[in-house]
């Protein structure tokens, strides 16, 4: 595969493992012990029992003979949401408890954005025994309420992050801090394709799960491997990346990378990280970052807690330099909008982040015989309160469409 | 010769570095604040530039580099506060961020920028060794500029090795596995971990840092390295009873213990 990590864990330009030195001897180790891990049988052999008999998988590829046909296209969801604990996090959690565990590590630590990789680390902790503490930014706790006690029940302590804007970002700190401060026996499991060199390529490789089975799923039902466009939700780009990983040398389909514009990407209120920010260095990666002039990591702002990151992680940020991926952005309205097409449509009620990939199809005007995959990473149940208030706001018919 | 080489050739004990962040408690607080520090007779200054994101640093800093930043502090500014400072103190002057707001303002240009400001010497805890050398070294020498590196208490006994030869100047010990300004880990568990380096008979300097903050523990790492540096105590001193001379005066001779230490007695 030509789009690769090299050895000293960048992709291009960007990646690397821009760490202070107490984090060295973790981030080492897992270096030193990731491929061996991954490529290891009792390992594999492991890992898929558990994606198959306690998340479910393979998720269903579904064709959407009615939002086809109002779009006008051949439209397949690839069905995350209907995993264990309701998105494609649980895919890599599980992967890397296992790699925590083969480790020796007694505890967990994770960031969390919108409660999704909190409670997929929270359930899989549960599963293994081991203790789990959860970062999580104070108005992401307010906002994401149901899943903060889900990751309670689980038996995680949920740690509120009240620095900076309180979200993502702040959340992540905090668990490189804690990691800082507990350098034996704690295991960071990080919640997307972003961090310190390996973590991008550890993640990208346990979510491509996703990619794997869409092209054995969209054969059996279309005779051909390949469509034409895959779609999905940028936030760190664990998803993304899963879902193009097996696709990135066969270069007729079209890999498109949705971010969060927020509020629109002139109103200072984004999250559109490619179109906002420029090259700089957060949380141990060098990549694409929302900044000031003075270097000064700015707030990201998006309806979609899992989306309200001032970066991508690296790979994806390299990919869409090289132009492998196409980076498109959607507002908090028209994903709003998509999330009760899809609804209306299909009797799919999807997360505010999959929601952005979702509005994308209203956005292009795809071809009659085009065949595209949507990534359905999540569903909409943490997102009820979001999309109540939204539909007490509009008039009585136009959510209906 | 490198300021900093220079001062340990003629001192190597009960060394006192104070690290401060600029533009707090006032945007323009920072000339004053070296210069008084400087007449304290402490022996070295660390000068925080400040980030959005420290991810190597516990509250008190973190506050601070908030407040610096509302204040409006940024690195052109400071740069041009520390023009002509080299006319009122002779000791070394070294700066502390991270590498975002450097890499922005550009790593050459920051280099050259260090040197027409008298600088002598910086501290960039999220950019390791690996990376140093690979990418920047060169600006560094052709400005004559130290990189100080890091150790902690689980940083491998080949790495530390490893550190030394790459170091000039100094290398800071971190005291504990920790973030700044919090105290961790046994007096026990410290005390091994400063006498195994000690053996180790490096042949650079060490001063030990973070957690340092009243004399006991500045004596305690003096018994072991070179001397120490404190940050977050002086932070915090600044924040709550500001920043005039007396006051500066008065908590670098607490922490040189010759003072009554009841003085400043902790809650
Ligand atoms: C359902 C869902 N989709 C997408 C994301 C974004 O993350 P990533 O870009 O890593 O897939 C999140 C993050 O919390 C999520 O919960």
């Amino acid at each position: 595969m030509k789009y690769k990590v090299n050895k000293k864990g960048f992709y291009g330009e960007f990646g690397g493992a821009w760490i202070p030195e107490m984090m060295y001897p973790n981030i080492k180790e897992l270096r030193d012990n990731y491929l061996k891990i991954l490529g290891n049988n009792e390992f594999n052999k492991t890992f898929s029992s558990l994606l198959n008999d306690y998340a479910g998988r393979p998720s269903p590829l579904y064709h959407a003979k009615r939002l086809s046909s109002f779009y006008n296209t051949n439209i397949f969801l690839k069905r995350e949401d209907l995993n264990h604990t309701g998105a494609h996090k649980i895919n890599n959690t599980i992967g890397q408890i296992l790699i925590a565990q083969r480790l020796g590590k007694t505890r967990i630590i994770a960031e969390t954005g919108a409660g999704q990789h909190g409670v997929a680390t929270a359930t899989v902790c549960a599963l293994t025994g081991l203790k789990c503490t959860i970062y999580m930014g104070k108005l992401d706790i307010e906002r994401q309420k149901p899943n903060v006690l889900r990751m309670k029940m689980l038996g995680a302590e949920v740690v509120p992050a009240l620095s900076g804007n309180m979200t993502l970002k702040d959340a992540t700190n905090e668990a490189m801090r804690d990691w800082i401060n507990n350098p034996i026996g704690t295991y960071y499991l990080i919640g997307s394709a972003v961090g310190p060199h390996p973590y991008p390529d550890l993640v990208a490789k346990l979510q491509s799960v996703i990619s794997r089975e869409i092209k054995w799923q969209l054969k059996e039902k279309t005779g051909k491997i390949d469509p034409d466009y895959i779609i999905a939700c940028v936030g760190g780009g664990s998803n993304a990346l899963g879902s193009f990983y097996h696709y990135l040398n066969r270069k007729h389909v079209k890999l498109v990378a949705v971010e969060a514009a927020g509020k629109g990407i002139d109103t200072n209120e984004s999250a559109a990280t490619t179109v906002l920010g420029r090259t700089g260095v957060i949380h141990g990666s060098k990549t694409v970052l929302m900044q000031n002039d003075d270097g000064q990591i700015t707030e990201p702002y998006s309806i979609s807690a899992g989306l309200d990151y001032p970066g991508i992680g690296p790979f994806l940020a390299y990919l869409g330099k090289s132009g492998r991926v196409i980076f498109e952005n959607i507002t908090d309205n028209e994903a709003l909008k998509a999330a009760f097409t899809l609804t209306h449509l299909e009797g799919i009620i999807p997360a505010l982040e999959p929601s952005h990939a979702l509005a994308l199809l209203g956005k292009v005007k795809f071809r009659k015989n085009d065949v595209i995959v949507v990534t359905l990473s999540g569903r909409g149940d943490k997102d009820m309160a979001a999309y109540i208030s939204y539909l007490e706001k509009q008039q009585p018919d136009e959510t209906r469409i | 010769m490198n300021r900093i080489d220079k001062f340990f050739k003629n001192k190597r004990k009960d060394i006192l570095s104070i690290y401060f962040t600029a533009g707090y408690p006032h945007l323009d607080s920072t000339a004053g604040i070296i210069r008084k520090l400087a007449s304290a007779g402490v022996d070295m200054i660390e000068i925080g530039i400040p980030f959005s994101d420290p991810l190597a640093d516990g509250p008190v800093i973190q506050y601070s580099n908030s407040v610096a930043l509302k204040n409006g502090m940024n690195l052109k500014l400071l740069f041009r506060q520390l023009r002509g400072i080299r006319k009122y103190i002779d000791i070394p002057l070294v700066l502390m961020s991270y590498c975002n707001p450097i890499l922005s303002y550009g790593m050459e240009k920051f280099c050259r920028s260090c040197n027409s400001a008298g600088i002598d010497g910086v501290i960039i805890p999220d950019l390791p060794p690996e990376l140093y050398v690979k990418e920047f070294k060169s600006f560094f020498t052709v400005h004559n500029l130290i990189n100080i590196m890091m150790i902690s208490p689980q940083t491998a006994l080949n790495r530390i090795r490893e550190i030394d030869k790459l170091s000039t100047g100094f290398i800071y010990m971190v005291s504990s596995s920790s973030i700044t300004g919090v105290k961790k880990g046994s007096l026990k568990e410290q005390t091994e971990y400063f006498s195994k380096i000690k053996k180790m008979k490096l042949k650079n300097p060490a001063l030990i840092g973070f957690g340092i903050s009243d004399p006991e523990s500045f004596k305690h790492a003096c018994n072991f390295a070179d001397g120490a540096i404190v940050g977050s105590a002086f932070v915090k001193v600044l924040g709550q009873e500001g920043e005039n001379a007396g006051t500066i005066r008065k908590f670098i001779r607490y922490l040189r213990n010759k003072i009554n230490v009841s003085n400043y007695e902790k809650n």
